[in-house]
Formats: C-alpha cells, structure tokens, sequence
C-alpha cells in the first residue's frame, strides 16, 4: 500500500494481485461498495477497466442499428386450423413432433403419423417437454438446448442453449420461466464446491444460481474418497420443488426447508425454515402453502403442518399417533390435501387411514377416512380440478385381491347436513363405487378435464410384461364405457385436451412390439401403429386458455353450429382423400402391369439363348417317357336318408 | 382351406421346395435327413440317407432326376431322387458348413457357397455337373472369395449370366460366375436376408430380412420396387406364379419365443397384393417361427416349414382365386 511520503498517510489506493481471474472478480463482487467505516466506501475495479475508461472516446459514437429479426410464433402450433393436438416420438435416433390426425376421419389406422418436425439425432439420450408445451428440451454432451417456435435447425431463433457438461436430468418451474439441471460430473465454483444443480432464467439462457448437493439426498454411499465423480449418484429428482406461479424454489435438508426466491436466488428472508426432524414436504398446486410433516419424536406426535409462503404463518396443523409413514397427495388445483398415515395396530399389522385437508374452507378442516385393515393402499389418484379421487388397494400377498374405490369429497353444497367442520368430521367423504376390477389395475389415468379416467395395468421394467388392459370409466354416470388392451403397454397418456389416450410401449423397456396406440376418450381404438424401437411417446402440453369463463359459455351455446361448419370441411377432405387413394391404386396397378410388359419382352428376346442353354425350351419340356397314373378315390353320395325306428 | 400336415422331420425344417413339375416336395431340416413327398396329398416317398449334420439347402434339377443338398457335415452331396441313392459328395476344402447350393439353368453347372469359419472367408464354388454321375469329378471351375459378410442365400440369375447373393449384413450382390467378379452391390436390408426367391422368368426378386420386411427387387438394376413391412423377423418370402401375390414367414427368433404371449407367437404365413403392398390374409397354424416357404409351380397351394419340425401343405379355396382388387378386375 503506498504512502504519501509527506503525510505519513496512505494514499487511498492499493494495488492487489490475485493468483487467478475468478478469485479477483469474486473480490470485486464481494468487497466492491463495502463501507469501511461511516464516511468511507470501498470501490473495487478490474484493473483492466482503468484503462478501459481512460481511452473511452471522448465524442459520442451512436451505436450502429441493429435490423429487426421477427421471432418465431412460440405458440404457433395452437393455431392449428383443425385443432389438432401435437407429440413427440423418439424412435432409435430419430425424434419427430407429429401431428395427431386421429380426429381427422377419414385416415386410415395404419397410415403413419404426420411430421411436423423431424431430426436424427436431435437428442443423444431423451426429450422432455416443458410444462406448458412451449419448448422442447434435448440433451447434448455439452448441455441442453431448448427449441421452440418452428424449431429451425439453422440459425439461432428459436434456440436457447444451457451448457451444463453432461447434464443427465432437467425439470422446468411450472410456467416455464426456469429451468433447473443436473450432471453427475460436478462443477467446481471458485470457492472450491462442488456444484452439481444449476437454475438458469428460460428466456435469457443466463445462469442464475448452482447448488451442490446435500449429502442426506444421495441415495447410494460413495465407496472411496476419489469414487465420487466415478459412480453415478442416485437422487430424488427433482430435489428442488418450486411453487405454482414460479416465485418460489425450495428444497429440503434434514430438518431444514430452504425457499429461495426468484430472480434473486436469496434465500426468503436470507435464513432457512428450521423444521426439526421434517422428512418431507410439497408445495400446494395453487398457493404459497407448503405441506410438510414431521414423524414422531419421543414424547412429540407426529404431525402434518401447513404453513404460507414468505410470512411462515401456520395455517393448520394436526397431531397424529402412532404413525408410522405418510404420505402427502395434493389435489392439483390445491383445493385438497389428502396424507394417507400408516399407523401400527399391532407389531406386525400396519393400518392406514386418510387425512383430509379442505383448503378452501374456513379453517381448514379435516376429514378422517378409515381403510380396512385387511387391504394396503398402494395408490391415490386425484381427479384433475375435481373433488373425487380413486385408491387401488391390495387384499393379501401371494395371489392378492385388488380393489379400486372411487371416493368423493363431499362439498357444502353435496354435504350431508350432519357433518361439522370439526377435526374428526367423518361424513365429509362419499364412497361412489369399490369394486373388484377384473384384470390387474395399477394405475388410474384421469382426464385433464376430469370426469373420465382410465384404469390401467401398465407394464414396469424388470417385471413380466402385462397384458395392457384399459378400461375407460365415466366418472359421472359411475360406468366403463369402454374396455380395450395394448399388450405390453409402458405408459398412458392422456392428451392436453382430454379428447385422446395414447397407450405406447417403450423400447427402452421391451425390445418387441414397441409402437403406441391412441384412443378416443370414449375407448374406441382410433390408431394403432408399430413402431419399432420407440423410445418415448409425449403428448405436447399446452398453455392454459386465454378465453375467459364467460367466452366458454357462449361457446359451449353456440357448439352446435360450430359442428356444422367442420362436419362440412371433413366432409370435403374425406372426398378428396379418397380420390386420391384411389388414383394412388390405379398407378401403382399400371407402373406395375408395364414394368411386366418390359419383362417379358427381355424372356422373348432371350429364347434363343435360353434353348442353346437347356439344348430345348424349357417353357415346353419334352414329353416324359411314360406318365404316372394317379388314383384317386371319390366318395359320391348317392342317396341320404333319414329313418325314424320308434 | 385344408391343410396336410407332413410329419417326418425331428428338427426344425430349413428349406423346403417344389420340382418343376410340382408334383413332388422336398424338405431338408436340421435332422441331416432330407425327405421327399407326394405333394398332392402327402405321402412321404423316402429319405435320402447320408449325412451327418444339418442339411441346409437343396435344390432339384429340372428333369427331377437329381438333387443337390448342403450340409453342415462340409460336404455338397448329389442324389438320385428316384432310388435315393447318393450319386456324390463334394467336400469344403477347410471343413466349413456348406450353406447354399443350387443348380446352375440347364443343369450342366451348379454352385455351393460354404461358411465363413474356420478362419477361412465365405466361398462360392462353381463346379461341372458331368451328364453321366459315374463321370462326375469334384474339380472347381471358379471359387470366389466373398469379401465382406458372408452370403446366406444365392441364385443363378437368367441365363447364368449372374449369380445373386444376399448377405448377412443385408446387402444383395451381383457376380460374374465365369470371371469371379463384383459386378454391382447394393444395401437393401438393416438386417440379415433370409430368403430370395426368384419370379418365373428370373426377372425379379423377393427378399426377406430379419429387418422384419421383405422387398420385390429388380434383377437386372437391383432397384428395390417394393416394400413390404411386419413386425416380426422375416424367415422367408415367395411370390404366387399365379396371381398378384405375395406370402412371407417368420416369427421370433428361437430364443426370445418365451418373452412373447402365446397367442401373440405370430407363428402365420401373411399373404400380400404384390403390387398394392397391402396384407390380404393370414393363415395360422404353425407352433413355431416359420423358416421356409413354397408356392407350388401352379400357384393353386403352398407349402411352409417351422421351427416345429412340421410341414403343412395349403391347398386354396375358391375364393382365393376370385377376390380381386378393382383394378384387376378391369384387367380381365
């Protein structure tokens, strides 16, 4: 530091060498603007910058303008003139976006799917859509690029690029505002961590924020002090779980959930919440509310809280005993909250019952369902939007009864006038129908519209393939519309519109017979195509609709008008394809009958030749010497008749 | 449809085929007994008595008098069909398997193709076929060494001008048999081809692939004229001398079956419109894969051979003759 040799002080400045670059800007970041005490303020600057400044021009240079580039139409697809959903195949290593014709009426089942885009080797291992459909995720060494638009190959548009090397997983925030991703290989930050989670910004492609990883997330022990880069972790994806509107990313350590805030990527109120001994939690689908709870600890009872975003008031909490595991399941407009509890009956019998959390009722009540003790709950399913959801349970072990309930959630206004809102109100919840299904189920398929579903016995990895059974069950009325199968099938999928099923088989699990099937929602097979070495099957998403309730009215109103106008236009294409088809025959008839005609003149011409080769015409062979007579016996029925012998 | 089932063959059959004339039906399978039958109603004439291995091939010479197998056992035998006598046996000079035989048009030549093992590469061998077997002598005309994969069927083109050979990478080539030469080459399958069977007039091909499709290709450019796509593997393919038609065989591999349901075995003969490319029936009835097809000369039934060890012989009903597509109808 250098001083000014007449007054003994120092000179205000000093110069500092760092021994690399990232550690001298993480000086200048840290200490630039820090108050050394009250009256004076650190400045911290490159040193390049110096000079940088002292050369500036001294006249004002305009900079030069730049021409107007119009970005692709991000939603272009939605404006489809016949409405038409899209998807993404992956088939070996080709993806392809198709078009779903299926309600167009006249193609026939087999025909292959309409390409709308299509590129080898456009992923290296999958794709994944983002949740509102906009972009399409493809994974590279490099990182992951996101497409959309027209997803153009060449140039820029339409392309926005995360480098994350060897990023294997990805998760966007639900309006797709950010994105978050891992790599096994971790980043080494300048102060020396390993980062292995990136939250980057969508639309700007700037890295907002890395993360390592807790070690309590790591699934499997690292078995060296050098083996952690070598062996790949297993985690529970995705470790950050963000709120609905994207304001809010959080993630939980033991006994701690850290909410970090958009854009700045701080911490809510620069601490963590401090939640001794919570296992796990979820964000509400619909509100700043995080669900969480607590096993028991010592003299403490379990219990689920509910607690809101940033001001950590707690909504509603409640005790239980006993309890040995639970599990949390958010109905998707946040509107209920069901955790089912395994509690201990005795040292070997587990018995469950459901917590019901009514959200948007004062106070937050909750309703108790007990199960049956014989049977083990194995999943639920909430209607989409709706107050019903459906349970499969299993009734012994070896060669166990499978059960399927379909519950309803009674409101006000279907309640009965007995049920209070107090902490043990039971007749809140309605059973609609338990049954027996008569093929295996294990998975409930609901519509995004709610009311229909599918119940699905889908095929997993590593276990003998199942025969595919879907019955399509209308939710309302209580009845199976529809019964169908798709041997071996791996996923259903409903579309974003609630109007098709795709049912696929994955070759990433069965070698054979991949291909997919689509469906009507009513169950009746409108597509089936194999497709060898399909990998992935994917509706695309869409954004929610810009109309407004009360332009959905009047549409439903009008919709019978509306039906009239496209019965005209499939009419007129139907007539079209047909024609078409037929002409395509024709051809295909006449090339063939002239390509014979070819033929047989080149045998015509080649008689010579073909006589001198077999020494005589092998078309009229000489005749044989002698002729071997053939018998045959011929039974003739002469007469038939019937007697009568009393 | 009635079907005649011919039971003889232990093991699984390889190759089966019709005379000429059509009234006879040979069958060759991996028992290392090659059977002959009546093919209008089955009865079995005998079996030709020789070798020790599986017998992968044969071929019939036009006036039916004689027959050339391939075998496992290295050798190329010739017999007499009428007593059933063997009237030769070449051997592959370094023990391989001998794959495919067949007699040459006007049946003064034939040739065998052996295996590429025993370190040695794939082999074509053309040899003399003497008129007199007692003058028969096993000197080779031509050998040509196959460069790349390995053939695994083989014709002779019209005329003998060529021989076809389609490969275990999918390839179909074109060789001149007096000189030995490449002549053209061309990839049409993503996997092995299984079968190729000539038209009548030797102007075109069917090959079937384990790529699970079969294609029509031309002989002359090697241009693939059309495409015909499954599910399954495809063991072998034939085109109908009759009528517009194709029929193709196949079915999982040996291996895998078990991985399959049992009623989704595919175990069935599909019949195409050669000319549409579009599936027109199914016929089941094999408890296996199907290795081999024939139509008979006359086109009015067919023949398959499975992984089961059975033959069955189809004989067509009327309506098989009479389903049209439009435009065949305005052709008549």
């Amino acid at each position: 530091m250098p001083k000014d040799p007449k007054t003994g002080l120092s000179k205000g400045y000093m110069f500092v060498e760092f021994s690399s670059p990232e550690q001298a800007e993480v000086a200048i970041k840290t200490a630039d603007g820090i108050a050394m005490d009250k009256k004076h303020i650190i400045a911290v600057n490159a040193f390049d910058d110096i000079g940088k400044y002292a050369n500036a021009p001294e006249e004002f240079k305009e900079p030069a303008r730049e021409s107007f580039v119009e970005k692709d139409h991000l939603r272009g697809w939605l404006l489809d003139e016949r409405c038409r959903d899209q998807w993404v195949q992956m088939r070996g290593d080709e993806v392809s976006i198709c078009w779903n014709n299926a309600s167009v009426v006249y193609t026939s089942r087999s025909d292959p799917p309409e390409v709308a885009h299509a590129r080898q080797n456009w992923t290296d291992s999958y794709v994944a859509w983002s949740p509102l459909g906009i972009y399409l995720a493809t994974f590279h060494k490099r990182g992951i690029i996101l497409w959309s638009g027209k997803m153009d190959e060449k140039g820029d548009q339409g392309k926005t690029r995360f480098p994350h090397p060897n990023v294997k997983l990805v998760d966007f925030s639900p309006n797709e505002s950010h994105l978050v991703t891992w790599s096994h290989e971790p980043i080494i930050t300048p102060k020396g961590e390993q980062h292995h989670i990136i939250v980057w910004d969508v639309r700007s492609g700037v890295q907002l924020r890395s993360f390592p990883v807790e070690p309590s997330s790591i699934k499997n022990e690292p078995t060296g002090p050098g083996a952690r880069g070598a062996q790949p972790m297993k985690i529970d994806w995705p470790i950050f779980k963000w709120s609905h509107d994207d304001k809010y990313l959080a993630r939980l350590s033991p006994g701690t959930i850290s909410v970090y805030e958009t854009p700045s990527m701080n911490l809510v109120d620069k601490k963590s919440i401090k939640v001794e001994g919570v296992v796990a939690f979820n964000w509400s689908p619909a509100d700043h509310i995080i669900s969480y709870w607590i096993p028991e600890a010592g003299n403490i009872p379990a219990r689920v809280t509910l607690m809101k975003m940033p001001s950590r008031e707690i909504v509603r909490t409640k005790n239980l005993f006993n309890v040995l595991d639970a599990k949390m399941f958010w109905q998707n407009a946040g509107d209920y909250l069901l955790v089912k509890v395994d509690r201990a009956k005795s040292k070997t019998k587990t018995v469950t019952n459901f917590e019901i959390f009514r959200l948007r009722e004062k106070d937050i009540p909750v309703d108790v369902l007990e199960i049956r003790a014989e049977e083990t709950v194995d999943e639920i399913f909430w209607e989409p939007k709706g107050n019903r959801f459906a349970m499969l349970t299993r009734e012994g072990t070896t060669n166990a009864k499978l059960f399927v309930y379909f519950y309803e959630v009674q409101t006000a206004a279907t309640a009965a006038p007995a049920a209070k809102a107090a902490e043990t109100a039971a007749g809140g919840i309605k059973l609609l129908r338990k049954f027996e299904p008569k093929n295996v189920v294990n998975r409930v398929i609901w519509s995004p519209k709610g009311r229909y579903c599918v119940l699905a016995g889908v095929s997993k990895p590593q276990s003998p393939p199942l025969p595919g059974n879907l019955e399509f069950w209308d939710i309302d009325e209580m009845v199976l519309m529809n019964a169908g199968e798709h041997y071996m099938a791996t996923d259903v999928e409903w579309d974003p519109t609630g109007r098709y099923v795709a049912s696929s088989v994955s070759w990433w699990h069965f070698q054979n017979d991949t291909g997919f099937c689509i469906w009507s929602f009513a169950g009746q097979n409108l597509v089936r195509q194999n497709v060898a070495t399909l990998k992935q099957f994917l509706w695309r998403p869409r954004p929610p609709t810009l109309l407004s309730k009360d332009q959905m009215k009047n549409i439903k109103k009008k919709l019978k008008d509306y039906s009239t106008v496209f019965d005209k236009v499939d009419a007129k294409a139907a007539n079209q394809l047909s024609q078409e088809a037929a002409d395509k025959m024709r051809r295909l008839w006449n090339e063939w009958q002239e390509y014979r005609a070819r033929c047989a003149e080149d045998y015509e011409r080649d008689y010579e030749a073909r006589v001198e080769l077999f020494g005589f015409d092998p078309d009229k062979p000489p005749q044989n010497e002698e002729e071997e007579a053939l018998q045959e016996y011929v039974e003739e029925v002469v007469e038939e008749f019937e007697e009568i012998i009393s | 449809m009635r079907p005649i089932l011919l039971v003889g063959h232990v093991r699984s059959l390889t190759k089966i085929k019709y005379n000429r004339d059509g009234d006879l039906l040979f069958s060759v399978s991996k028992d290392s007994k090659p059977c002959v039958w009546f093919s209008h109603n089955g009865e079995r004439l005998g079996t030709f008595n020789g070798h020790n291995g599986t017998v992968w091939d044969l071929d019939i010479s036009y006036d039916s008098k004689r027959l050339l197998t391939a075998s496992a056992d290295a050798t190329m035998r010739m017999w007499d069909v009428y007593t059933g006598k063997e009237l030769f046996q070449w051997r592959s000079a370094h023990k391989q398997a001998v794959r495919v035989v067949a007699f040459a048009h006007g049946d003064r030549q034939a040739m065998y193709v052996t295996d590429a093992t025993m370190g040695q590469k794939c082999k074509i061998h053309i040899v003399e076929i003497a008129e007199n077997p007692e003058d028969q002598d096993d000197e080779t005309l031509t050998i040509i060494t196959v460069p790349g994969s390995k053939v695994t069927v083989a014709e002779w083109g019209a005329l003998n001008r060529y021989i076809y050979t389609g490969h275990e990478d999918g390839t179909l080539s074109m060789w001149d048999p007096e000189s030995g030469e490449l002549v053209k080459s061309v990839k049409i399958h993503d996997g092995q081809i299984t079968d190729m069977q000539f038209s009548k007039d030797r102007s075109h091909m069917i090959t079937a692939s384990k790529d699970h499709s079969a294609q029509v290709v031309d002989a002359k450019t090697l241009k693939v004229m059309k495409r015909y796509e499954t599910e399954r593997p495809v063991n072998a393919a034939a085109m109908s001398p009759l009528r517009s038609h194709i029929m193709l065989g196949g079915g999982q591999d040996a291996m895998r079956v078990t991985q399959t349901d049992a009623r989704q075995g595919k175990f069935e003969v599909r019949f195409y419109h050669l000319v549409f490319q579009e599936e027109i029936g199914r016929v089941k009835g094999h408890f296996g894969p199907i290795n081999t097809l024939a139509f008979h000369p006359d086109g009015k039934s067919f023949a398959s051979g499975g992984e089961d060890g059975f033959v069955r012989v189809h004989f067509f009903d009327d309506d098989y003759f009479e389903f049209k597509y439009p435009e065949e109808e305005e052709e008549e």
